[in-house]
């Protein structure tokens, strides 16, 4: 239950709706739980059919760039 | 700032070559900590608990950590009384029991499960989303159709979403069982039973939508440093770096590792929408843990016209399965392995207690990852 997925938003399909797609698979989930936006290419949390949370990239690629700098110095 | 494509940004999370490092630094830090014994750090959710034991994190660090398993699966944690109550529902003619995926095989104290009493003839169907419950209720207008809904907050406002389209769409034959429980509850409640740890990896996806505020609080009043971590490989020995720098300083405060998904303040939206369905049980049974005061949420009174338990109440006495430790294990005071009946009588083909069959239980993860040729 608490297993999410990350799905890429290929189209938002309704104020409610969107198509998505993780990992090859398409999927109808529901944006209405997310109190942002989203547009074609946002990443977003799935859970059980329900987008809870837009993926940050700036802060995935933060995360990355901090930790290879880090490790850098090792 | 480095460009880098989806893709990458996917595998890095998982990446050997970036693991390996982050590794050894963790081990170095470990090593000057020396400890009189090694340090117990609590993964809440049973998801890390699977990622720890498939990446082999535990015994890579086993030196110095002891992982205990924590109570956040929500599948595990539904009172075996729940159980046979979702059994009897199931049973009747009238009914529909919708719930999602893995609850159906967890068996009632009559041995039996959902899957077996579908196979029986009885209508009992899994949804992968709680909105699916309109359209089988729109379909089958002659039945009551009944959602036995689970989980902890990261569910939660899905049954809140579903309720407010059956208040507005008017449908009559749509009813929910909430069993949605509150993970901030348990854990307070399992530090003040005399848990002790020296650390805490808070759950990722819960925190996507109560923010991080809430495990503040509990950090602050039982002394204990958490970090908000997210469900890779990468995640859990950032988490650790950071939970080890925090425990060393005797700073207990918590920090969010997994920023990308959780932002501090969580998911308002959806904050807002379960305030507005669902208000505080004045106590609800789990397994293990017995009753727990305002640990779980039921409808407000706007809602409660569809409300499966004001119509067919839950009147079932809770019942362990003989000889299964899965409600001891919950509480983080045995291992898996520990069980008389792990991996002979308690199989993931022949499950005994809801650990064994839920993809987040602590029995599960040791069977696939420790037990398995």
């Amino acid at each position: 239950m608490c297993l999410g997925y990350p799905f890429k938003i290929l189209e938002v399909t309704s104020p409610f709706t969107a198509l998505a797609e993780s990992k090859g698979v398409k999927k109808e989930i529901y944006i209405s739980l997310l109190p942002e936006e989203v547009k074609p290419g946002d990443w977003v949390l799935v859970h059980v059919g329900f987008a809870i949370a837009k993926v940050d990239e700036e802060q995935a690629l933060q995360t990355i760039n901090f930790w290879d700098e880090e490790l850098e110095k090792l | 700032m480095k460009n880098l494509k989806n893709s990458e940004i996917l595998t890095f999370f998982s990446d050997p070559k970036v693991l390996q490092p982050l590794l050894s630094r963790l081990k170095d830090k470990l090593s000057g900590l020396t400890p009189k014994d090694r340090i117990r750090i609590l993964e809440f959710c049973g998801g890390h608990t699977h990622v720890i034991l498939r990446h082999g994190i535990d015994e890579a660090l086993g030196e110095w950590i002891e992982f205990v398993h924590g109570p956040g699966c929500p599948v595990c944690v539904i009172a075996q009384s729940r159980i046979d109550y979702a059994l009897s529902l199931a049973e009747r003619e009238d009914v529909i029991l919708a719930t999602y995926g893995d609850l159906i095989r967890v068996p009632g104290s009559n041995g039996l499960c959902l899957q077996q009493i579908r196979a029986k003839g009885k209508d009992v169907r899994i949804v992968d989303s709680s909105l699916t419950t309109i359209t089988i209720a729109k379909e089958n207008p002659s039945k009551k159709v009944i959602f036995f809904a689970i989980g902890f907050e990261t569910t939660t406002p899905h049954t809140a979403f579903l309720a407010k389209r059956i208040k507005e769409e008017g449908l009559k034959n749509l009813l929910i069982v909430s069993n949605h429980v509150i993970s901030t509850e348990i854990l307070d409640y399992l530090l003040i039973k005399g848990l002790k740890v020296d650390g805490i990896i808070a759950p990722g996806h819960v925190s996507a939508i109560i923010g991080a505020k809430p495990w503040e609080e509990l950090s602050f009043k039982h002394q204990t440093p958490m970090v908000v971590a997210g469900f890779e490989p990468f995640d859990i020995l950032q988490a650790l770096d950071h939970l080890v720098y925090l425990i060393k300083e005797k700073n207990a405060k918590v920090e969010v590792q997994y920023k990308r998904v959780v932002k501090p303040e969580g998911n308002v939206a959806a904050q807002r929408l379960m305030e507005e369905v669902f208000e505080a049980r004045d106590t609800f049974p789990w397994r293990g843990f017995g009753y727990v005061p305002r640990s779980a949420y039921k409808f407000k009174e706007a809602f409660s016209f569809l409300d499966a338990e004001a119509i067919f109440p839950c009147q079932f006495e809770e019942n362990t399965p003989k000889g299964c430790l899965c409600g001891v294990i919950l509480q983080g005071k045995a291992k898996p392995w520990e069980c008389k009946l792990f991996g002979r009588a308690c199989t993931p083909k022949t499950p005994v207690g809801p650990c064994m069959v839920s993809n987040e239980g602590a029995c599960l993860a040791y069977f696939k990852y420790r037990m398995a040729p």
